[in-house]
């Protein structure tokens, strides 16, 4: 006989993949509109960040009846305790995709420089570290988790070599001030995105070896 | 984990019912004025080891006891020991309450007559000391006459531990204490076993894991006659070890 609490644990699990799946969605609609101008891309991820807020609701309230009704220890707190964690990140992952979208309109309706700098490797770079991070929890695979977070750094650098070169641009070409404080905020936007799925890497690393690395240094890992 | 000599250790402890072995190769350490909780399935050998640190399973046919058991570092199966002193120094709470079917009072002092020569006088202050200990003064000291049996079971249960405490013993062993009360009797008998563990060490068997995990700050978890797993409470029911503790304690098997 299955435990019951082992059938409410996967439906815990199929609730936060369904609801990284909508997020990770998000974050490639979003990019897509702000990298091709399109403007029904960017509504499309607008439109669905109800429904992510509503699933976050509804994943938390899975996550309060397990820890009230099902007294769960070891592994199976562990993984309630990473799934509200998680739940939460994608959550926030998905407002961030919602500022792309917002700034992607934007550039879909002026007539901005279409210079767009490193900003496509940017883009890919969070959408990789996004759907790794995933990947690493659905799996459990604290190597593909340990990669992920190693990959954080260089989505900072690249967030603060763009922010000196937007600065640079606007110096030579003070019309360019709108264009470059966009670019800013899509580039700060998703160098959140990197930290997040950075967190929902060392959730997996928390849950598959009960170990806490945040805060902890490269070699540390 | 502390490094203060443990007021109970076993050492390579085997226990045999004629031919079955009951418990294998036990190497435990009891620290003092803590509360350490056996766990593991029916038959898993928690009650035989509990019975072992006081002696109680020699009345049963055909026991043998192989290895060291030091209590207070004194080896209690060596055959100088002093059996009367030690189930003194070591008390017994059972599964059901079983007070005798005697008065309040007479509970409390029918140990003190047998086992300890204290004057007459110094029983009632005995009384008040070990119903306070476990506090049921307030609740009994207008009834000490009443027939012990006509109390709740959640009373009945505190008085076979004030029972216990009248013996001034170090340790307090209970099998099972709760598993005849209600969930709010089972939460206050919990509480009395903190308040408690301020003077004494407590050693509770329980198939409850929750109310282990709920009691006590050590934890063991036993199989088949072996310990597998001994800690502390916080990190085995968070952090086990190992794997047959985890698959255990999160209901996968047992």
């Amino acid at each position: 006989m299955e435990r019951q609490l082992s059938q409410d644990l996967e439906r815990l699990k199929a609730n936060l993949i369904r609801m990284g799946s909508l997020v990770q969605q998000s974050v490639s609609d979003s990019l897509e509109a702000l990298l091709h101008r399109s403007e029904a891309n960017a509504r499309q991820v607008l439109d669905r960040d109800e429904q992510v807020d509503s699933l976050e609701l509804e994943i938390d309230e899975e996550v309060l009846d397990l820890l009230a009704l099902r007294q769960p220890v070891a592994s199976d707190l562990r993984f309630i305790i990473a799934a509200q964690k998680i739940n939460n990140d994608l959550e926030r992952i998905g407002d961030h995709a919602v500022n792309i979208a917002q700034s992607a309109v934007l550039f879909a309706q002026r007539t901005f420089r279409t210079d767009m700098l490193d900003m496509p490797v940017m883009a890919d770079i969070g959408r990789t570290m996004l759907r790794e991070a995933l990947d690493s929890f659905i799996r459990l695979d604290p190597a593909l988790a340990r990669s992920v977070i190693i990959e954080d750094d260089k989505m900072d650098d690249r967030n603060r070599v763009l922010s000196s070169k937007v600065i640079e641009v606007i110096r030579r070409d003070p019309e360019a001030l709108e264009w470059g404080l966009e670019m800013i905020r899509i580039s700060r936007n998703l160098e959140r995105v990197s930290d997040l799925a950075t967190n929902i890497a060392e959730e997996t690393i928390f849950l598959t070896q009960a170990r806490m690395v945040k805060h902890k240094s490269e070699s540390d890992l | 984990m502390s490094m203060e000599q443990p007021i109970i250790e076993t050492r390579s402890l085997n226990l045999f019912y004629g031919s079955f072995q009951a418990l294998i190769n036990v190497d435990l350490q009891i620290q003092d004025r803590q509360i350490t909780a056996l766990i593991g399935p029916s038959g898993c050998g928690k009650s035989t080891l509990v019975r072992v640190f006081n002696r109680m399973n020699d009345l049963i046919d055909g026991v043998r006891v192989t290895g060291r058991v030091l209590v207070q570092a004194e080896n209690i199966y060596a055959p100088s020991i002093d059996m009367i002193a030690l189930r003194r120094k070591v008390g017994m709470v059972f599964q059901r309450p079983n007070p005798f079917p005697l008065t309040v009072a007479e509970n409390i002092t029918f140990g003190l007559e047998v086992h300890r020569s204290l004057p007459r006088s110094e029983f009632r202050r005995m009384i008040e000391e070990s119903l306070k200990g476990v506090l049921l003064w307030e609740d009994l000291k207008d009834r000490l006459d009443a027939p012990a049996l006509g109390l709740s079971l959640e009373q009945q249960q505190r008085l076979c531990i004030a029972r216990v405490l009248a013996m001034k013993p170090k340790i307090i062993l209970m099998d099972e204490p709760c598993s005849a009360l209600d969930p709010i009797a089972t939460m206050k008998i919990e509480d009395l076993m903190r308040e408690l563990k301020r003077d004494y060490t407590i050693v509770i068997v329980t198939h409850n894991m929750q109310q282990a995990a709920r009691a006590s700050d050590f934890t063991a978890f036993m199989y088949l006659g072996e310990l597998i797993e001994f800690g502390e409470t916080k990190s085995l029911f968070r952090t086990p070890r190992v794997k047959r503790t985890e698959d255990y304690i999160t209901g996968r098997f047992g």
